[in-house]
Parts: structure tokens; sequence; C-alpha cells
């Protein structure tokens, strides 16, 4: 129950773009068509959750029994820089047709912060290892849901006769904070839930 | 000297990080919830960016070109680092309003984008400057936002308060308000641009 809790949590009630403000470049760069904004998606959700599960057995039993807290930063974006790499060697020569529609995403993930910030906030919360993965799929996959709704929104905006000074990224920064209202709406989901299946 | 002060310039106006190239979008929106918190990020970064901007600008010589992005990104996360645990043992209530947003620095596209930019191509002084007019106008930006965020969600700008919080729209303290002022603002650049 505490799985569901954790899943829904983290796609609907904490968005991580929409409520957490992590993850905003590719969330405005690659939401201009619905394709290219679900290959990314893809890529985001593989790649957060090997991450994380990566990051978190080195600081399980690398940084903490050698007391290397402090590298944590330094290590954590090598590793996950290295793995972007690792994991597009890999697809080229396993996956060709995977490759050709997740590649062009893949060096863009190295710099998107929403990688970064699940693998810190999975070590901040004390979450077990299960519960790690768990909430970084889900973290993807609302970071999926609010990219795809947002590029089908951005699709029918290029139709929408828009007000000079508005033009370019002021009216997709509005049309990001409508939506973002609209995910206000999930707020107190999670203290229901809780009650629901007993855990308070 | 005339030089140095263009640099600047350019980080401030025509080049201003936020309201002009769009970059480091996560901790612009996420941590200008008031005024003092938006000048703290922008202050914390600037120093980021000014330590590896100057470092950069003097290892560029001895870096070979294949390797050179994840040595200017352990170059960014060491001072991130150094940053962090300063910023832990003497100003704990930035930290905890900041939170993970300080370790987050290291990703942010500004500080690699300068590197890449400017402080790989130019001599150490004039990256040093390059730095300090990109840190200056993400840290203008940042406040402005928080500033306005402040006003019209509170009442108060650095916890000054100019009316009663009861008449305060709280929307623009939460997310939302973020994405909505942050869009109007840059509509009002754009505008004044021309």
């Amino acid at each position: 129950m505490a799985y569901i809790l954790i899943f829904i949590t983290a796609i609907f009630v904490n968005n991580i773009v929409l409520s957490q403000f992590l993850g905003i470049c590719p969330f405005l760069g690659v939401s201009k068509k619905i394709d290219t904004a679900l290959g990314m998606s893809a890529a985001v959700a593989f790649v957060l959750t090997l991450a994380t599960v990566v990051t978190y057995l080195v600081q399980v039993y690398v940084l903490d029994p050698n007391g290397l807290g402090y590298l944590q930063t330094l290590a954590f974006i090598l590793i996950i820089a290295s793995l972007v790499q690792m994991v597009e060697i890999i697809l080229k020569k396993v996956s060709p047709p995977l490759y050709q529609a997740l590649g062009i995403f893949l060096p863009l993930i190295t710099t998107n912060c929403a990688v970064l910030g699940v693998a810190i906030l999975v070590i901040q919360n004390d979450m077990s290892l299960l519960e790690s993965v768990v909430y970084a799929f889900s973290t993807a996959l609302g970071f999926g849901l609010a990219l795809t709704v947002f590029a089908g929104i951005r699709e029918q905006l290029e139709l929408v006769d828009v007000p000079k000074g508005m033009q370019g990224m002021a009216i997709v920064l509005v049309t990001a904070g409508l939506l973002s209202l609209a995910f206000m709406g999930f707020s107190g989901v999670d203290g229901g839930l809780k009650i629901l299946f007993g855990l308070e | 000297m005339k030089n140095y002060l263009n640099i600047i310039k350019n980080g401030i106006t025509t080049e201003n990080p936020t309201f002009v190239l769009l970059l480091g979008m996560c901790p612009t929106l996420a941590t200008t919830s008031s005024a003092i918190n938006g000048m703290s990020m922008g202050l914390a970064t600037t120093f980021v960016l000014l330590c590896s901007n100057f470092v950069i600008s003097c290892i560029k010589s001895i870096t070979p070109d294949k390797v050179r992005i994840p040595v200017f990104v352990a170059v960014i996360a060491s001072f991130v680092t150094i940053l962090q645990m300063l910023i832990k043992a003497y100003l704990p209530t930035i930290d905890a309003s900041l939170g993970i947003f300080i370790p987050l620095i290291v990703v942010n596209c500004i500080i690699l984008g300068r590197a890449e930019a400017f402080a790989c191509k130019n001599d150490p002084l004039s990256s040093i400057f390059d730095g300090l007019g990109m840190g200056i106008g993400f840290t203008l930006a940042l406040t402005l936002l928080g500033a306005v965020r402040e006003l019209l969600g509170t009442g108060k700008i650095f916890d000054f308060t100019l009316y009663s919080d009861n008449y305060g729209m709280l929307l623009f303290v939460l997310a939302p308000g973020a994405f909505i002022s942050l869009g109007y603002l840059i509509a009002i650049v754009n505008k004044l641009k021309k």
C-alpha cells in the first residue's frame, strides 16, 4: 500500500515539473510536438530509474561507510554523466531501433536536473532501495505525463493568434502556470489515501 | 577597462541569462517565492560562476578537447560542494529555504554554458568579469521575480509590509504563480527591447 501511495503522490500530487520545478529545461524545450515529448519521456524514465539505483548503491556502499558524504554532488553528477554515455553506447549496439528513437534525447538528459534531483531527494528522505526505485519510476511517469499534456496544449497553441508581446516563451510560461494550477487540484489526495490505506 | 565594463553590461542586459537567454529556469522558478530567497540563490550561483569561469579559463590549454565537458563538470561540482559546506556552516536559514537547489547548481545550464561559450576561449581576467556580469544579471532577475511574487502574494517586499497580506494573492507564492509571473516579466522585457 505504501508503494501505491508513493506512486500516486509522485505522479499527481508532487509532480516533479509542475510543483517541484525540476526538469523545467526539457519541459519547455522539447514540448513542441507530442512525438518528441513521448520519446523524451521514455528516455527520462529509463535513465532516471537506472541512475537512482546506481547512485543509491554508491551512496550506501561506497560513500557512507568511508565517510565521504561530502563527495555526494561530485560523485552523483559524474555517475549520471557516464551512465548516460554508457546507455547510449549499449543501446546503439543492442537495439538500433530504440537508439534511433531515444538517441538524440540521451545527451540532453545529463543536464536534466530531475535526474540529479531525484537521486539526492531519495538519499535525503532515507528511502529503502525498493522505495527509491518506485519513487524514481513514478516521478519519471509524472514527468512524462506533464510533458505530453503540455505538448498537446502547445500544438493547439500554434493555431492561436497570440498578442505580439506575449509571443514565444512568455505565452508558453503562462500556459505552464495554468497547467500547474490544474495539477494543484490534486493536493490533499495523498492525505486522503493515507487515511484510506490506514497508514496514519 | 572599458572592455571589461562592456563584458559586465553584456551579462546584465543584452545577454541576460534569465530574460533573454532563458537559461537556468529550474532555480529561477523554484527559489523565487520571496525576494530574499531569489537574491540568495542568485548570489550563490554568482559565486560558483565566478570561480568556475576563472579556473576553467586557467586550465583550458592543458585540457584535452575530448574530455573537456567532464573536466568542466568536475570543476563546477567541486565549487558547488565548497559552497554547500559554507552555507550549511554559516547560513543555516538559507540552507533550509533553498534546500536541494544548492547542490543542483551543478546542473544549472548557465554555468556550463558560460564555460563553453566564454571561459574556454578567453583569458582568466575577462572570464572573471564575464562570470560577474552573468551572475549579477541572474541575481537581479531572480530578485525582481522574487519581489514581484512576494508583493503580489503577501503584500511585502524583503519582509517590509506595503499592504496587509489579507489582500495578497497566495497563488503567486505557490507554484503556478512562478510560471505566470515569469511569463509576464518576459513579455514586458520583450516589449522594452523593441
